[in-house]
């Protein structure tokens, strides 16, 4: 038999859970070894950057990449993974749109060092030291990663071939997404159109939810421990804020099932290049609000609109970053 | 010398553009900073729209349909109320000023009422100053083009061939 393909895992700036996600897909882990060379998977093999760097250019057949781009080493590992593999993947929401860690490009880098080596109450830092990229101990230069004024999802920094969304995706899908990749490597067959959006559906959320929608009128907004939601109907109509409408399908529903509104994490549907726009064109139909200062009234009821409507999709968004961080007071 | 504010109004086709028209045909003055896009209803105007407008150059941007009971789609314009009202909140904390962005009501015979709406929002809009997007400028250096998803390219396209080389 031919060698095996060779496949590599990255996580960047990320929470882990898209590493998970793929440990998840449980014996399809064993085709993944199968048909595989892993050469390169930080949080499971012990493959350094130099054996990376060895590789001859476009050797690895397919990179998973989870994370954004917040610092110099995220960026500097993107663009090496990218010239070294064939197939360039944005795994999860982090590296497709920025997901939670792209909610801090709400705050400039100042105040972000500033909170978390300063203020953060679980800091002990007597000596106020902050990281420097560059320092002199002992006459030695030691670096640090330079840390970026915003986070990036990754197909700002690199060419993207496809994404496969979710936070994290989830490992049905993922596993899917891998046996038909084995089939077509394995078998010569032609791989999707670039762009293409892999392991999720072509609709919304909302149009793939069991729960009835009546078209209600909604005066308040309810915090999902608030409220004792009908367990049958939609959770929106109920006053419960859910981005159903303006998300991906392709998780199975497993939030609005179980009477969790859709925070959003499959990113925004085909056709549709900023959530937070989409959600807003959906929520409008179901205010019940005659007046600028009626929408002003419920919206007061919700907590953190931005975060609400932006979770995932902030850096990625059409205004992707705050404009000016002299903002006070955060909803 | 200060830079003239750049404007772009969102005029329904029923109500307001017809207004506007006929301040136009009754050779009234208004103001040259107002630059109109037509649509179908105000209703129309999606979102993304205004947003797009303001990460493209727009210094404000006008919202107007008809008066509440006279929307050509019963209620296009309401939804267009309740979309600036919640865009105003979002973009104050993305730190664009929510003055920027207003949502008018004129009629097709009120061309005089249009006329002094763009004088006012002129100056409201130049009493604010440029919108300052050094920042959106620099996400996106690529200029104004469709695509700027992607400010910086990576490498080419991938071919099938490319990847059974083993
Ligand atoms: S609960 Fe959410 S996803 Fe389900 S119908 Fe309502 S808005 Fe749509």
């Amino acid at each position: 038999m031919a060698d095996k393909f060779k496949l590599a895992l990255y996580w960047a700036a990320s929470c882990g859970g898209c590493e998970i996600a793929v440990l998840d897909t449980e014996e399809k882990i064993l085709d993944i070894d199968a048909n595989f060379d892993i050469v390169f998977w930080p949080v499971a093999v012990d493959f350094k950057v130099k054996d990376v760097e060895a590789l001859p250019d476009k050797s690895i057949t397919v990179c998973l990449f989870n994370g954004g781009i917040r610092n110099s080493e995220n960026e500097e590992m993107a663009k090496l993974l990218r010239k070294k593999s064939v197939v360039m993947v944005a795994f999860g929401s982090c590296a497709q749109e920025g997901c939670i860690p792209g909610l801090a490009n709400l705050y400039s880098r100042e105040s972000i060092f500033d909170y978390v080596y300063h203020q953060s109450p679980s800091v002990d830092n007597p000596d106020g030291v902050t990281p420097h990229p560059e320092s002199r101990v002992n006459g030695y230069t030691m670096t640090l990663p330079v840390f970026y004024e915003r986070l990036r999802p990754l197909h700002h920094v690199v060419d993207v071939d496809y994404t496969i969304p979710g936070c994290p995706p989830q490992s049905d899908q993922v596993g899917a997404v891998i046996t038909t990749l084995i089939d077509i490597l394995a078998n010569g067959k032609e791989l999707p159109p670039k762009g293409t959006v892999l392991g999720a559906g072509e609709k919304t959320c909302c149009e793939e939810c069991l729960r009835e929608r009546e078209e209600k009128k909604i005066s308040r907004f309810y915090r999902p421990h608030e409220i004792i939601a009908d367990p049958d109907k939609c959770l929106l109509d109920q006053g419960v804020f859910c981005m159903g409408p303006a998300t991906r399908s392709g998780c199975g529903g497993k939030c609005v099932n179980a009477g969790i509104p859709c925070r959003g994490c499959y990113g925004p549907p085909p056709n549709a290049d900023d959530p937070g726009a989409r959600i807003i064109a959906a929520i409008s139909s179901v205010l019940d609000a005659e007046t600028e200062e009626d929408v002003n009234r419920i919206l007061d009821t919700l907590a953190d609109p931005v975060g609400t409507i932006y979770r995932f999709g902030l850096a990625d968004s059409i205004i992707p970053v705050s404009l000016d961080f002299n903002h006070k007071g955060d909803e | 010398m200060a830079t003239e504010p750049r404007i772009i109004g969102f005029l329904c086709n029923w109500c307001s553009y017809t207004g506007a028209d006929l301040a136009g045909v009754a050779k009234m003055k208004t103001s040259p900073n107002v630059r109109i896009i037509r649509t179908m209803c105000s209703g129309r105007i999606d979102p993304e729209f205004i947003l797009k407008a303001f990460r493209k150059g727009a210094d404000g941007v006008l919202v107007s349909g008809c008066h509440f009971g006279d929307c050509h789609y019963q209620e296009g314009n309401f939804k267009a109320m309740r979309r600036v009202a919640m865009l105003k909140r979002i973009l104050a904390r993305l730190g664009i000023s929510p003055d920027r962005l207003k949502m008018v009501y004129i009629s097709a015979a009120e061309g005089d009422l249009w006329a002094k709406t763009t004088f006012e929002f002129t100056e409201t809009v130049r009493a604010l100053g440029p919108f300052d997007r050094t920042r959106l400028n620099a996400l996106y250096p690529a200029g104004n083009g469709e695509n700027e998803k992607t400010p910086e390219k990576g490498t080419g396209e991938i071919t099938a061939n490319e990847v059974h080389h083993g």
